[in-house]
């Protein structure tokens, strides 16, 4: 960044420091100054605006579902456009939203300030990622104007390369997207472990940075696959090369192997930024250290590498042998542990603590009871037995939706609460932020846990037309989901009300020890004017609460 | 301990759950029992740990409940006897989930020798099931007690082959077969689903099971055989319409299908895709049949699989005196 021009004009009121007058978001203004920024703050407020604008599109497409199926026959729209509702709303809220959710939107903004660095270690290439999203973003809208693509967001062969819809248009979108992941997660693996200040060695790293890094490791080995089987696909389609429909030579099952290897993994570039802001969020608000780090970031690393190793659970019913089907169930049960060390680390952690029921707490403890049933469902289909009765129904629907969105969306919403003050210097209602997430909660299950039960009882996936005896199930998974996007709303109109009207935040408003909360909220262009002492992230005992302030500050005399 | 059992899985018994339960639909094959025990075992795993995060979370919350502005805990930063604990219990239990799952699926995978054979043919969005005699059906009869194996294969895209009764489900794919196989034990009329997208009439692909008693079902199945060799032609015609796919694009009312309709077709003349049209008569009607691309009606997708090997020449024969009623 140039120099900054510190005569900046000061308003009426006298600033309480010398960051209200120089924060990041009031140092420039203008439209440009955001599109050609390198600040990774700003660079993470533009990723926030763009992935919640996708949540609330494919929320919509999720909307329009549930209406449609609020009737055993048609209710509003055709099959067709019933297919291609499923399709972009799996599509728009994978690609667009839950995988770049986390790790570009709140990563890019607390990653740096965490390690106490100005940026990350390649502005330039943030920016591009950001670009290469918004590039892709581009395509996926172009592939609904110019028709909508119906193949559901996992593009299976040989339908992929046969129906008459925008395909090409969608996937070529999914392949810019994956370009975008790939380089944030190699600016993430590059940062961590080139720009690490001195005095913070990888065990004294907050637990977000350990799952952060997993996940950039993941990103960058993983979705190449993905790039490369996309193209594949194209290659077919545009000019009838034979590598998966039968009909010219090629092996559908391919296909699927090809699509899960990266699809597998990308779970847990979903899933483990998420577990990192909980591990963050149980400390902070149990007011207590974090217990079992090295189980809880060790755990972060096995999951990141057993995770490549299950792909073919998603397959036990596809036709591949036995023999494969066995190894690829052992060892999906071996990625269940690391996943239970953490639920009972944190735990432990809440165990004798001081617990501050503020607002991203209810989300950390929602996530808990969400993430325990979507995690113990698993266990009924990475068993083959049940897993054959189970593949392919709404049990399988209810089961990713409870890890995905009651377990990452759930924890970017108490990431997004944590880190709210410090992104835009503005407290929220805490009232109004409790009320949005627990109809959230309550809406959330009343969605899900009715698809569980139609799902084990065989209702298929993806059903335009149902059976009369499933009415029930799916008129209150409907009801459900209005309810939660009425949590939505009251959520969006406390945390943009808190833009307007919230009083200023404090630095540390939570007491929290890591080291983006040393600097002043929101921050200053270069985080730090200083570089700053990091000790352990996890010990709170020094800081005290001020009323003078709303926040917390560091002890007299205390280190 | 009954009263456990009946709010776990709202029955009063697992030998009574053969009826359907809260969680699983009735029974009705010889593995389906062994899979709902394996099922509520798991869901019992399942509900004591789901029980005991959500009872320490709430414990705790309740017991340890600050204001804001309190004061930091203190407490142990780590336990490793503790922590190897509640790593070793859950993979005790998860690795036993794992042998369980894999006996029972060795059954469901391995048909006995001796099996009834059946061949399924799955297309966009229509199951034929083809007997040993050349019979070919729209619903599946079996016969109760014996070994059943279908022999799978797709015209088009991937289907799933799915009786939730039964609980087996098997991908059907194009380019290769793929097999599966049960023993029915109770008569009577179950559903068969597609569980792999299909496209339009993806939830349309459904069709039934009918268990009879083993006399009966040699009864049926020479009766339905002989009956078709009887009939009139257009009847015979009417039948392999309704059970062989056409159905399921080509309407007889007039409406448009995923296909042009039926009323009317034979005898007038249609617009091409080319900008030419043709009379359908009775050689247009058998190539659309054995080549469907060659001569596309405009406003359709070139989207009908090939009945090449699938219809003998006389049964097309029928198919077109059956058009021939269709006139007006």
């Amino acid at each position: 960044m140039t120099t900054i021009d510190t005569t900046l004009p000061l308003g009426a009121e006298a600033p309480a420091d010398e960051s209200d007058a120089l924060n990041y978001l009031t140092v420039r203004r203008g439209l440009m100054s955001w599109l050609l920024t390198l600040d990774h703050k700003r660079i993470g407020i533009m990723y926030l605006v763009s992935i919640l604008s996708a949540f609330f599109l494919g929320g919509v497409f999720a909307l329009l579902i549930r209406t449609e199926l609020l009737t055993p026959q048609r209710t509003i729209m055709d099959a067709d456009t019933y297919n291609q509702m499923f399709t972009l709303h799996g599509a728009v809220m994978i690609f667009l939203f839950i995988i770049p959710g986390i790790p570009a939107a709140l990563g890019n903004f607390v990653l740096p300030i965490m390690l106490g660095a100005k940026d990350v270690a390649f502005p330039r290439l943030n920016l591009t990622s950001y670009y290469l999203y918004v590039f892709g973003a581009v395509f996926a809208v172009l592939s609904i104007a110019t028709g909508g693509v119906d193949t559901g967001w996992t593009f299976y062969t040989p339908y992929s390369t046969t129906t008459n819809t925008s395909v090409i248009a969608m996937t070529a979108g999914a392949f810019i997207l994956g370009f975008s992941s790939i380089l944030t997660g190699l600016n993430f693996i590059v940062t961590i472990h080139k720009l690490r200040p001195a005095g913070m060695g990888w065990f004294t790293m907050p637990l977000l940075l350990w799952a952060l890094y997993a996940t950039a490791i993941i990103q960058v080995l993983a979705t190449p696959v993905l790039g490369i089987t996309l193209l594949l696909l194209i290659v077919e389609r545009a000019l009838g090369v034979g590598i998966f429909d039968p009909a010219l030579g090629g092996d559908p099952v391919l296909y699927q192997h090809f699509f899960w290897f990266y699809s597998h993994p990308a779970v847990y570039i979903m899933i483990l930024p998420a577990m990192g802001i909980i591990s963050e969020l149980i400390s902070v608000f149990s007011r207590k250290h974090i217990f079992g780090y090295r189980f809880i970031a060790y755990s972060s690393v096995a999951i990141a590498v057993l995770g490549f190793l299950v792909w073919g659970h998603h397959m036990f019913t596809s036709g591949q042998s036995a023999l494969a089907n066995t190894i690829f169930s052992a060892l999906t049960f071996s990625v269940s542990i690391p996943s239970a060390i953490k639920v009972f680390n944190w735990l432990a952690t809440m165990y004798g603590g001081s617990i501050v029921l503020a607002t991203p707490m209810c989300y950390a403890l929602a996530f808990i009871f969400l993430f325990g049933i979507g995690g113990l469902s698993g266990l009924f289909l990475g068993t083959l037995a049940t897993d054959v009765h189970l593949h392919d129904t709404y049990f399988v629907v209810a089961h990713f939706h409870y890890v995905m969105m009651g377990g990452t969306v759930i924890a970017f919403l108490g990431g997004l609460h944590y880190w709210w003050p410090k992104m835009f210097g503005r407290m929220y209602s805490e009232l109004w932020g409790k009320i949005g997430a627990a109809v959230i909660f309550v809406g959330f299950n009343i969605t899900f846990f009715s698809q569980f039960l139609m799902g084990s009882q065989g209702m298929p996936r993806r059903y335009y037309n149902y059976l009369p005896k499933f009415q029930a199930y799916h008129e209150w998974s409907s009801v459900g989901s209005y309810l939660m996007a009425v949590g939505f709303i009251v959520t969006a109109a406390c945390l943009v009300h808190s833009l307007l009207r919230g009083p200023k935040a404090p630095a540390n408003p939570w007491g929290a020890a890591s080291l983006e909360w040393q600097c002043s909220s929101p921050p200053p262009v270069e985080n730090f004017s200083t570089t700053p002492q990091p000790g352990d992230p996890y010990d709170f005992s020094g800081l005290v609460y001020d009323p003078r302030v709303s926040g917390y500050v560091k002890q007299e005399g205390a280190g | 301990m009954h009263r456990v059992w009946n709010l776990v899985i709202g029955g009063s018994s697992f030998r009574a759950q053969a009826g359907g339960s809260l969680w699983l639909p009735p029974r009705a094959s010889e593995v389906a029992g062994q899979v709902d025990w394996l099922f509520y075992f798991i869901l019992i795993v399942s509900l004591v740990f789901f029980a005991l995060i959500v009872v320490l979370m709430t414990l705790f919350v309740i017991r340890y409940h600050r204001p804001r502005g309190a004061e930091s805990a203190e407490g142990a930063e780590h336990n490793t006897a503790l922590e190897i604990t509640w790593s070793v219990i859950p993979l005790i239990l998860v690795a036993s989930m794992f042998y369980l799952g894999f006996r029972t699926f060795m059954k469901i995978a391995v048909a006995p020798a001796g099996s009834y054979e059946i061949l399924v043919n799955a297309q966009k969005w229509k199951w034929l099931f083809t007997y040993p005699n050349g019979y070919v059906s729209d619903e599946l009869h079996v016969p109760v007690d014996e070994p059943v194996e279908l022999m799978m294969f797709s015209q088009d895209v991937i289907h799933s082959f799915y009786v939730p009764a039964f609980r087996i489900k098997r991908d059907v794919v194009p380019g290769r077969y793929n097999k599966v196989w049960f023993r029915a034990t109770q008569e009577g009329r179950f559903t068969i689903f597609c569980a792999e997208y299909c496209g339009t009439g993806h939830s349309d692909m459904t069709s039934s099971v009918i268990v009879h008693s083993r006399d009966d079902f040699a009864k049926w199945l020479e009766e339905a055989s002989a009956g078709l060799a009887k009939k009139p032609p257009a009847e015979a015609g009417a039948d392999l319409y309704r059970t062989r796919g056409c159905a399921s694009c080509h309407t007889t009312d007039g409406r448009p299908g995923i296909g042009p309709t039926f009323k009317g077709l034979f005898g007038s003349s249609q617009p091409l895709s080319d900008g030419t049209s043709v009379v359908a008569d009775e050689n247009y009607v058998r190539e659309s049949i054995m080549d469907p691309q060659a001569k596309i009606v405009a406003g359709y997708q070139p989207v009908m699989p090939t009945y090449r090997g699938r219809l003998k020449d006389l049964e097309i024969t029928d198919i077109i005196e059956f058009l021939k009623t269709l006139k007006d």
